[in-house]
């Protein structure tokens, strides 16, 4: 373990072979397993000689759709991390009574449960949301691209920066052992001297430029780029939350950026916010930390809301019920979210008069969003329901969040959450939300938009499968939790010493399991669906009788998203156009003006890296020359003044030609 | 009739009402100004913060010194006149775009950007003054949050600095051309940003600090 | 006065409360529920809140739920007989209802949140011990003084003058007024049977009110995570028969040792696992030198800094008193470690610092001013001055 009086020399900082968890075997065994499964994925890219491909096709692209499908594998990878920390943190808790001490050390499994809650947060959450609205959000408001094509994919390398390094602390030190928030003291120097916490810091800086300049950009893009005649209320619902979740992130994520900034000038500088002396205030920290934790919470959900009106309105078959006061649930959620966030320390000893006014705004939120509850279920009323994956999981998020939001409101109210506060109801309460409403949405999403990403369904049985473990399971693992929170047991707890408590723990771990399974069925339901893609092929671009405008144009749509501009005269613009039989048009095309592909992006966040790893260790020389180069190459990319291109009219005109063979051969076959 | 419409044997005269078939390219950048605001405002933002933090440890002195002991009225004054008439100047250079003369341009670029070195150098001077009589950011939360704030603030300025250098060169390179332009607003949206912070600064620091 | 007819109220309230709480105590009897089903007043008013709030909620979460079923099932694609609207997407009376249903729930939950968070505060006194008792005017509560140290709990008895170590014992049906603080890092004070919990925080001193009804033994901890000691920061929670108090509190007076600074400095270095430790004796001012963070010799209590800050601090000739103000920046190890004759300079350069600033509280009045008003006043002018403003008892400066 470090000590403040730890080694460091002048070439490379604090890092020594000490740093490696060398003693830890289970980090070891991971690291094996990691390292040879990166070989052999490195080894096969080389093979089948995909380097320049990935370059060329991906890493580069300005694509939104691209690095739309980049964040979710992103978010897919990290996922499979955060989610291995969960089932340690399982393990540990179902097996520690009666003296056994688990399977980890305290040094160990403070780290295991403060990666789980960032990574999830940061690099699970945050991608799928983010890379939900890359994709989704320019072709149903009918644009080509974002309004900051480059700044897009230079935010998603930056989010991926801030992901490498919190991967390399498993391998290289250690993590902060500080829970997912990092409240100082307990964060500062003084109680966290190592890197654990320096991790924390910079990965997420990192990651939070690329989320505040993707917020931006989308924000610019919503408002800049729909098609013509879409309104602000003939916007699909899904750029409505979009929208909100972008003015959220921009309004909540600086506030991150400069509290993460004071804190590290407390461990680097040695000043004095938030410290125990010298006048500093460990709780600004907290407040200030929740001023944007808690619209972070509305970041995440919002879009899914979104994710959902889409979805419950196509298999429906019928317009959302209730557009108008479903935009006006998402802007109250909006700006609500900025007026609650003491609610997540009324243990602090506000006065009651301050703990009550947190207390009922947060209820107030549960209005609108219980209006949202209600305008789904009469869009289900006199609908005629398709039960495919996509609805699935929106019935079974309808089911599983509205208990969530209960729990939720319970806790805002301060006398009781005195009594369940940090226990694990509350952790069974966020999980509720998150996974209830987050995480079944994404999968919803998955489902529902894979087919317009690969021009392919998502093979159904699998899907089920996987749908039947983790629903069960979820309730498996977390019931235990609700129950356990009422019995008073804490949270971030590495053994007991009640042993009357075991069988919960373990009935916890058995659901844990059972997400596991419906995680492997998730990733066989991908595999098999992509060997079976001939005979799951979607030639019709709207493979679920969409109802925007992302279903009116091929699967995968052509780089361009639409050869012609679609002129938007009403809500459900697509079913609008179906209805009166609108023709695609099939000549005339022009030349289209397109974004071009760059590596800055992808070289700023290396270097972003080495910069942020540098600061880790205290690398002092390397951070100076990395930082130098930050500035150097974004001054060099502003001296590239060409950076976009035509598309003949006569590529666009083979595309669409192509394109028109297809429907006919699909009108063929369905006549 | 199709679900998916190809054929339009009765939807092809909709086709023009639902497409836009004479489509031009639109504008590059045409987002950039919005953009660029939001920016803007996301970088408010962190200054509120910082404004928020100095709220709260403003009074902390840690029975060290306070505003009184430290600040210095006249030479912050002189300061600030500095980054004012630094935001006249390229105000003056901005007109000089209008009136598309690359000359002028760059003139009025290089007295801002000095008035802006001015503003710095007296900035730096101020914190080495400091620093030697002890005064440091770690002594007391009072100068964490004055060094932080005014800090961030001057480094916004250092990296303004930096662009218009660039921007100087780049304007020499290829005149006034649309991208150029552009980046010359930006600039000037930063550059007056960084004056109206500063104005908060000059009064919510050091006016009411050593008045307090 | 505020029941004009108390027995009929009572008797309402009592059954509404069995209806709400029968069945859930049906359900958990056998279970350690400890929440819902606590011993102290306070928590017993917190858990009542917890069941009707969710029974309130209740009232709207399970029509949605069972609409969601049925709908879902009714409006399913197979069935053909059920009616199917594609058009249906507008209605201003359901609106009127989805939004005003959640409405009327929340003003009612509202309502009973700002009634019960300032019945509930932990910092206002009681007014009863249970439902039916009353506090008897003029009663005083019995101090509790906790500190929270890395990883474990010290309790000082003011009035008994006794302290232990992970061991807190109360008589059943006194209040208790806890003043709770940390030495080194937020933690969370927590008896689940007594009362919520609150904050423990370094620097700072938070309150609770609580009083036990039942004697038992029950369990507290931190629930707030501070550290790698954390799991192992419990404490034995009894509650005793007012006479069982005494007889207590007569043996640990009589076994324990004695708490000095010495010894509390001692104690304040990281440890876990520690067992009950009985202190007959504690040093006097002890928990408020902890909550100014000046138990180690030759540290500036936080009140009186705050109060040289409140007159503007001691100007330039005060940057270098560093020594005497450091508490944990550089290192926990600062929190226990005196350091010997160094201490005693810095302390000794301070004073002068401190001593000869003696200018007015007013700030307005002019920095020339002091050697003159050093001059005029008796010794003790000036130091009375001060110690009006200092919120804590002076740090011992030898």
């Amino acid at each position: 373990m470090p000590t403040p009086d730890q080694h460091w020399s002048f070439l490379l900082g604090r890092l020594s072979l000490d740093s490696l968890p060398l003693h830890e075997p289970i980090i070891v065994a991971t690291f094996a397993g990691v390292a040879l499964g990166g070989i052999a994925l490195l080894g096969a890219l080389t093979y089948f000689r995909l380097w320049g491909y990935l370059w060329k096709e991906w890493f580069t692209s300005v694509d939104h759709k691209k690095i739309g499908i980049m964040y979710m594998v992103l978010g897919l990878v990290m996922f499979l991390r955060g989610f291995a920390d969960a089932l340690m943190m399982r393990m540990q808790q179902a097996i520690a009574f009666n003296g056994n001490e688990g399977i980890f050390p305290a040094h160990h499994y403070d780290q295991v449960f403060t990666a789980h809650g960032v990574i999830m947060i940061f690099f699970v959450a945050m991608p799928f949301v983010t890379g939900l609205m890359n994709f989704v959000v320019p072709l149903q408001i009918g644009a080509r691209d974002v309004s900051f094509p480059f700044l897009n994919n230079f935010s998603f390398w930056m989010t991926a920066s801030g992901a490498a390094l919190i991967m390399a602390s498993l391998f290289i030190g250690e993590f902060a052992q500080t829970g997912w928030l990092s409240y100082p003291p307990l964060s500062g120097l003084a109680y966290s001297p190592g890197v654990g916490v320096d991790y924390y810091i910079w990965a997420l800086q990192i990651a939070g430029v690329g989320t505040t300049l993707s917020g931006i950009n989308l924000l610019a893009t919503i408002i800049k780029m729909r098609a013509p005649g879409m309104t602000m209320m003939r916007m699909p619902v899904f750029t409505w939350t979009a929208l909100c979740t972008n003015v959220l992130i921009i309004a909540s994520f600086p506030v991150l950026t400069a509290v993460l900034a004071l804190l590290s000038l407390d461990r680097y500088v040695g000043t004095n916010f938030f410290t125990n002396d010298f006048g500093g205030s460990p709780m600004m920290y907290v407040n200030l930390i929740w001023i944007w934790g808690h619209p972070e919470v509305y970041i995440l959900i919002l879009p899914i809301f979104g994710v959902f009106s889409e979805i419950t309105a196509t298999f429906s078959g019928k317009p959302l019920f209730g557009y108008t006061s479903m935009v006006y649930a998402t802007v109250a959620i909006t700006i609500l979210s900025y007026i609650v966030w003491l609610h997540h320390f009324f243990t602090m000893g506000s006065g009651a008069s301050v703990n009550s006014f947190f207390g009922i705004t947060t209820m107030v939120i549960s209005i609108p969003t219980g209006a949202k509850m209600f305008n789904w279920l009469f869009t289900i009323y006199r609908g005629r329901v398709r039960f495919e994956l996509p609805m699935l999981w929106t019935v079974a998020f309808m089911l599983t969040f509205v208990i969530g939001g209960m729990t939720g409101v319970m806790l805002a109210v301060p006398p009781a959450d005195f009594v369940l506060h940090n226990s694990l109801f509350l952790i069974a309460h966020f999980h509720n939300v998150i996974i209830g409403g987050v995480v079944f949405g994404t999968f919803a999403a998955i489902n529902y938009w894979w087919p317009k990403a690969f021009g392919f369904k998502l093979d159904p049985f699998w899907g089920k499968v996987s749908f039947w473990c983790w629903v069960p399971g979820f309730w498996l693992a977390f019931t235990p939790l609700y129950i356990m929170g009422l019995m008073g047991v804490t949270r971030r707890m590495r053994v007991f010493d009640d042993p009357s408590l075991q069988p919960y723990f373990i009935v916890a771990a058995c659901g844990a399991l059972l997400i596991a399974a419906g995680i492997g069925a998730m990733l066989l339901q991908y595999a098999t669906s992509i060997l079976k893609r001939d005979q799951l092929r979607d030639e019709t671009g709207d493979p679920w009788g969409g109802r925007t405008l992302e279903w009116s144009t091929s699967s995968p749509p052509p780089a361009y998203n639409f050869a012609f501009t679609p002129i938007v005269h009403d809500l459900d613009t697509w079913t609008d156009m179906k209805a009166k039989g609108v023709a695609r048009p099939v000549d005339g095309f022009r030349p289209i003006h397109m974004p071009k592909y760059t590596g800055a992006g992808v070289i700023l966040a290396g270097i972003s890296t080495v910069f942020g790893f540098a600061m880790i260790w205290h690398i002092w020389w390397l951070a100076i020359a990395s930082f130098a180069a930050i500035l150097l190459t974004a001054i060099a990319h502003t001296f590239n003044y060409d950076r976009s291109y035509h598309i003949p009219a006569e590529t666009v005109a083979r595309i669409e030609e192509e394109r028109t063979r297809q429907l006919a051969a699909v009108e063929g076959a369905s006549a | 009739m199709s679900q998916y419409n190809l054929s339009g044997a009765n939807g092809a005269g909709l086709t023009a009402q639902y497409y836009d078939l004479n489509e031009h390219d639109h504008p590059e950048g045409g987002s950039t100004q919005l953009g660029f605001w939001i920016y803007l405002m996301s970088d408010l933002l962190i200054f509120a913060m910082l404004f928020a933090a100095f709220a709260v440890l403003g009074g902390n002195y840690a029975a060290g010194p306070g505003p009184k002991d430290l600040f210095e009225l006249p030479l912050v004054a002189f300061n600030t006149s500095m980054l004012l008439f630094s935001s006249i100047t390229y105000g003056f250079a901005m007109i000089e775009m209008q009136k598309g003369r690359v000359g002028g341009v760059q003139f009025w670029l290089v007295v801002t950007a000095l008035f802006g070195a001015t503003f710095l150098g007296v900035e730096l001077y101020e914190f080495s003054n400091l620093i030697h009589e002890g005064a440091t950011p770690q002594r007391s939360a009072f100068l964490s949050a004055f060094f932080t704030l005014v800090g961030t603030h001057g480094l916004h300025v250092t990296f303004g600095l930096i662009w218009l250098g660039v921007l100087l060169v780049q304007l020499s390179q290829r005149g006034l051309e649309e991208a150029n332009k552009r980046r010359l607003l930006c600039l000037s949206m930063f550059w007056h940003f960084l004056d109206v912070v500063w104005v908060g600064v000059f009064t919510f620091v050091y006016l009411m600090g050593v008045l307090r | 006065m505020r029941e004009k007819y108390p027995s009929a109220s009572r008797r309402l309230k009592q059954a509404a409360r069995g209806a709400l709480v029968l069945p859930l105590a049906a359900l958990l009897s056998g279970c350690d529920w400890v929440v819902l089903n606590p011993s102290g007043d306070i928590a017993r008013q917190q858990a009542n809140l917890v069941v009707v709030s969710t029974a309130l909620m209740l009232l709207i979460i399970v029509p949605v739920m069972l609409l969601t079923v049925l709908f879902a099932w009714k409006y399913r694609s197979g069935n053909t007989n059920a009616t199917y609207d594609p058009e249906f997407h507008h209605s201003a009376k359901l609106e009127l209802v989805i939004w005003s249903a959640p409405l009327a729930i929340i003003i009612a939950l509202g309502s009973i949140t700002w009634l019960t968070t300032h019945k509930l505060d932990p910092y206002r006194p009681l007014d009863r011990i249970d439902a039916n008792t009353p506090v008897a005017p003029g009663t005083k509560p019995m101090d509790v003084e906790v500190v929270a140290l890395d990883w474990k709990w010290l309790f000082i008895y003011p009035e008994q003058k006794i302290a232990t170590v992970n061991e807190l014992v109360l008589p059943e049906g006194r209040p208790v007024r806890f003043r709770i603080t940390s030495s080194t890092v937020m933690n969370s004070f927590y008896v689940p049977a007594l009362a919520g919990q609150i904050y423990a925080m370094p620097g700072m001193e938070t309150k609770l009110h609580a009083v036990f009804n039942k004697t038992g033994n029950f369990k507290g901890f931190s629930a707030n995570f501070s550290g790698s000691g954390f799991s192992y920061m419990h404490f034995a929670t009894r509650s005793v028969t007012p006479d069982a108090f005494n007889a207590w509190v007569g043996q640990v007076q009589k076994d324990g040792g004695n708490l000095d600074r010495a010894t509390y400095l001692e104690l304040d270095k990281p440890s876990e696992h520690v067992p009950v430790i009985h202190y007959a004796a504690v040093a006097p001012d002890l928990f408020d030198a902890v909550v100014n963070m000046c138990v180690r010799p030759g540290k500036l209590c936080t009140g009186e800094m705050a109060a040289i800050d409140a007159r503007g601090g001691t100007g330039k000739a005060g940057v270098l008193n560093v020594a005497a103000l450091t508490y944990d920046k550089f290192g926990r190890e600062q929190v226990t470690t005196a350091a010997p004759g160094m201490a005693d300079a810095t302390v000794r350069r301070f004073v002068r610092a401190y001593c000869a600033d003696n200018r007015p509280l007013r700030a307005s009045v002019a920095r020339d001013a002091v050697p003159a008003s050093l001059a005029a006043p008796t010794k003790s002018g000036p130091k009375s001055q001060t110690l009006g403003l200092v919120t804590t008892a002076r740090p011992p400066l030898s």
